[in-house]
This record gives structure tokens, C-alpha cells and sequence, in this order.
């Protein structure tokens, strides 16, 4: 019995320096005021494909992004599968706060100037508090510049305008996997015919799986519920868009590379203007590059 | 056993903060990163020179925000590992030197960082200022290939394999 408890002293005085180690970083932890984490790189971009991620740009950062469709893989050889008939879409987006961003754009598809404003207003998080997802609100205006179709007729500048609201709700399972849902309305000032509808509704869904550290696997889905659109758009009928891409990222650009039924590049596109048939082959090859500067630098560095 | 209980207990004389500074630097030729955390946590018992440090990865601030969020995501794996932790002590440390004259001291213990532990031995100094705080300030460098953070070839001309890192820590005396 004696034994015992001698053996136990020894040990005890033998562990007795890293017994106390641990205390002292044992008692910073315990001690220290509980913190959230917050959840980050949701997505790898601004963008899933072609519709808005979550994902807003930093404080002060301005981001420039360059995307092309080209025209559809079935058109055959003599326009080289499409590639001769590329459409493009320009703009800037830039941070005033960590979740707030304004951003303008211009399509050269039916010569459309956009501007935006998007909002990161709830952030999936855990720790002290918890949070279970990300939602973001974008608000888009869309300036359509072509040419009146019918300029014998009065025209109105109010004609040339569209609008999209989306809600954009998203969580990250993991470190792997992202999910988005975005009920989307689109308002067309003009319609073609009174059976169109001015505001068309559609339920979107988005997905991301990290595949490596710098390459994501990315898709994208809208849905239109029927009954909204009647009118053909070059006799052809309005399809659900749906994408699909990969991510690459390399220092300050990610690129991405997808195939995608619709050519425009904004939400107003995907939802009403999309009439490429996956099945039948009507599907583009197109890329977005993306470019972030830091104009205004955080308060640690100035 | 009580009585070395107790002893601890009187005799361990705590110095704390939860405003340490630790920065960062990867430098090459094409870009220089810099890095700040300034809510380092860290305790030294001035008994026996023992100390330990922890941080928050994801409370360094980078210059850039996307450098931030690739630090995060792809390098220390925040969301894996997220904190970074040091627990060791100074060599010949006695509390009796402590005064308003800088001493360099030698450090030696386990630095834990993506989830991988060293053992390192740096060099400290300890000076107490006029509002009687203990600070103490090292610089070292750590090789990121020790704690098996991978930097991917697209970016390696970017990215230092050696990362120098700047420790300012202002201690006060616990009550």
C-alpha cells in the first residue's frame, strides 16, 4: 500500500512540469470569451455559372469580370461549333462594406446595360452564436439599348427596362460541399402579347463540390413554373436554364469554364430569354474570368 | 501532495494578455504577404518561466481579402484546424532579472500549427515598461513544409517557404 502511494508521488512529481503546461494553456483556453466562426468561401466566386453565389467581394475590393457564350455546339463545323458567334458581358462590382456591393455591367446580347446592388444581409455561423445558412439579396435593373423594333409606333423609355429580385439562400455542408436555393422574379416592362406575363416567377437551385484545394465542380438550375411565358423568342419556346462549370482558381483570378443552354449571362436571361435545348444539343461553351483588386486596403494596413 | 497543490496555487504568479500582436511576412520577388492577428492570447507564470500562447487563425487580417480567405481555406485549413497554440518555457528564467532593461531569453516548447506540433527554440526579450506590463517580443521564422501546409505549384513564386513571424506580447499581472 506504502508502495503504491510512493509510486504514485513519483509520478505525480514526474508529470508534475507538463502537468502545469497544460494548465496554463488549458486556462487560456477555458478563460477565453467564447467566439463565433463564420462560415467562408460558401463559393469560389461572385458567380455559380452565370446567376449570382452569395458570395459578395470584401470591403474596398473591386472586382472585374469578363464572361463568354459562345454560340451553340450544334451549328456544326462552318461556324466551328459556335465559336463564331460569341456574346460577351463586361463589369465591375466593388465592395462599400464586408456584405454590401454595387456593380454595373453591359451584355453585348441584346446591347443590355445592367446595374445591381447586392446584399449580404444573414451569414451562416457557429461557435458563440449559431447560424444555419447565408442569404443574399440581389436587385437587378436592366437598360435594354437596341433599336425600337416598331419606331413608327410611340415608344417609351420605361420599355427598355427589366428587373430581377433574387433571394439567395446557401449553406456549406462540410468543406466540400454548397448548396444554394434562389427564388428569382423577373419583370419585363414590355411584354410581346397580353398572355405573357410582366413578372415571371422561378425557383433556382445551385450546387458546388470542391474537388481539389483550387478546382470546384459547380451547376446551376432555374425553374419556371408554366403558364408565365407564351411567346416564342425566334420560334423557338423558353426553356429552364441549367449549367453546369468548373471553378478554377489561381492567386487573384478564377476562371470558370462552362457548358450552359443560355447565352445571356444575368439573371434576367436565365429566366425567360433561355431557349437552348440541352437534349438536342443546343448548348454553348462559355467561360468566366474574374479579377479582384484591392482599392481600398483594410484599417491594420493603412 | 496537498502541500504541492497548494504551493501552485500561492505561488504561481500569473502575467496574461488577450491583445497579443503576432504578424507575419512571406516575402519573394513577385509579391510580398503580411499578415496580422492582434488577439493573441498568451500566459507566462514568472515562477518558473513557463508560458503558453493560442490563437484564432482566422482572426489574422491580410492585406487582401482574397489572400485571407485562400490562407483560410486552402493552407492552415481553418475550418480543421482552428487555432494555433505554443506551450513551453524560457530557459534560466528567473523573475528577479525581469526589470526595465531588456534580457534575451531562449524559448523552447511545442508550436502547434495545422494541427502539427514542433518542438522550437527561439530567442525572447522581456522588458517590463513604466506601467509595470511584462513585453516580450521574438522574431523567428518557420518553414511551411514542418507543418505540412502546401502551397500549389500555380502560386509557389509567390508564396515563401519560410514564413518570418513578428511576436509582440503585453502581459499584465493577473489578479
Amino acid at each position: 500500500m506504502k508502495k503504491w502511494i510512493k509510486t504514485a508521488c513519483f509520478l505525480f512529481l514526474g508529470v508534475n512540469t507538463s502537468i502545469a503546461q497544460d494548465d496554463l494553456l488549458d486556462m487560456l483556453e477555458e478563460s477565453a470569451e467564447p467566439t463565433t466562426d463564420y462560415t467562408i468561401a460558401t463559393f469560389k466566386s461572385t458567380r455559380l455559372v452565370s446567376g449570382h453565389s452569395v458570395e459578395t467581394n470584401a470591403k474596398g475590393v473591386m472586382q472585374y469580370l469578363i464572361g463568354h457564350r459562345f454560340g451553340r455546339l450544334n451549328s456544326g463545323w462552318r461556324d466551328l461549333f459556335g465559336i463564331d458567334n460569341a456574346t460577351i458581358r463586361m463589369g465591375f462590382e466593388y465592395g462599400l462594406t464586408d456584405n454590401i456591393n454595387i456593380g454595373i455591367g453591359r451584355s453585348s446580347f441584346q446591347k443590355t446595360y445592367d446595374g445591381m446592388v447586392k446584399w449580404k444581409f444573414l451569414r451562416q455561423q457557429s461557435g458563440a452564436t449559431n447560424f444555419p445558412f447565408t442569404a443574399t439579396f440581389v436587385s437587378n435593373i436592366y437598360v435594354d439599348s437596341r433599336k425600337w423594333s416598331n419606331p413608327d409606333r410611340e415608344n417609351y423609355f420605361s420599355s427598355r427596362l427589366n428587373f430581377n429580385h433574387s433571394l439567395l439562400i446557401a449553406r456549406k455542408f462540410g468543406n466540400l460541399f454548397s448548396l444554394q436555393l434562389m427564388p428569382t422574379i423577373v419583370h419585363r416592362n414590355l411584354v410581346e402579347t397580353t398572355e405573357d406575363k410582366n413578372t415571371v416567377f422561378a425557383l433556382g437551385a445551385g450546387a458546388s463540390v470542391r474537388l481539389t484545394g483550387s478546382l470546384r465542380l459547380n451547376a446551376e438550375y432555374h425553374y419556371i413554373p408554366p403558364g408565365q411565358i407564351m411567346s416564342r423568342i425566334g420560334g423557338e419556346e423558353v426553356q429552364n436554364s441549367f449549367s453546369i462549370g468548373v471553378d478554377l482558381e489561381t492567386g487573384g483570378h478564377v476562371f470558370q469554364l462552362h457548358l450552359t443552354n443560355s447565352r445571356g449571362m444575368t439573371e434576367r436571361y436565365l429566366v425567360g430569354e433561355t431557349t437552348g435545348r440541352w437534349l438536342k444539343g443546343d448548348i454553348h461553351f462559355g467561360f468566366n474570368v474574374s479579377r479582384v483588386f484591392t482599392v481600398k486596403k483594410p484599417k491594420e494596413f493603412k | 501532495m496537498a502541500f504541492i497543490g497548494l504551493g501552485l496555487s500561492v505561488f504561481g504568479q500569473k502575467f496574461l494578455t488577450r491583445t497579443g500582436t503576432i504578424q507575419f511576412f512571406s516575402e519573394t520577388d513577385i509579391e510580398n504577404i503580411e499578415a496580422i492577428n492582434n488577439q493573441v492570447s498568451s500566459v507566462i507564470n514568472i515562477d518558473n518561466g513557463e508560458m503558453a500562447f493560442t490563437l484564432l487563425l482566422k482572426a489574422f487580417a491580410f492585406e487582401k481579402a482574397l489572400m485571407q480567405e485562400h490562407f483560410n481555406e486552402k493552407y492552415v485549413e481553418s475550418e480543421k484546424f482552428p487555432k494555433s497554440s505554443f506551450k513551453g518555457s524560457i530557459v534560466d528564467f528567473s523573475s528577479s532579472d525581469l526589470s526595465k532593461t531588456p534580457k534575451e531569453y531562449s524559448v523552447k516548447g511545442d508550436l502547434t500549427i495545422h494541427g502539427i506540433t514542433k518542438k522550437i527554440e527561439v530567442k525572447m526579450t522581456l522588458i517590463v515598461n513604466s506601467e509595470n506590463q511584462i513585453i516580450g517580443t521574438s522574431i523567428f521564422t518557420i518553414k511551411l513544409e514542418d507543418y505540412d501546409i502546401k502551397v500549389p505549384s500555380a502560386v509557389r513564386s509567390q508564396i515563401s517557404e519560410t514564413i518570418e513571424i513578428n511576436v509582440k506580447l503585453d502581459y499584465e499581472k493577473m489578479d
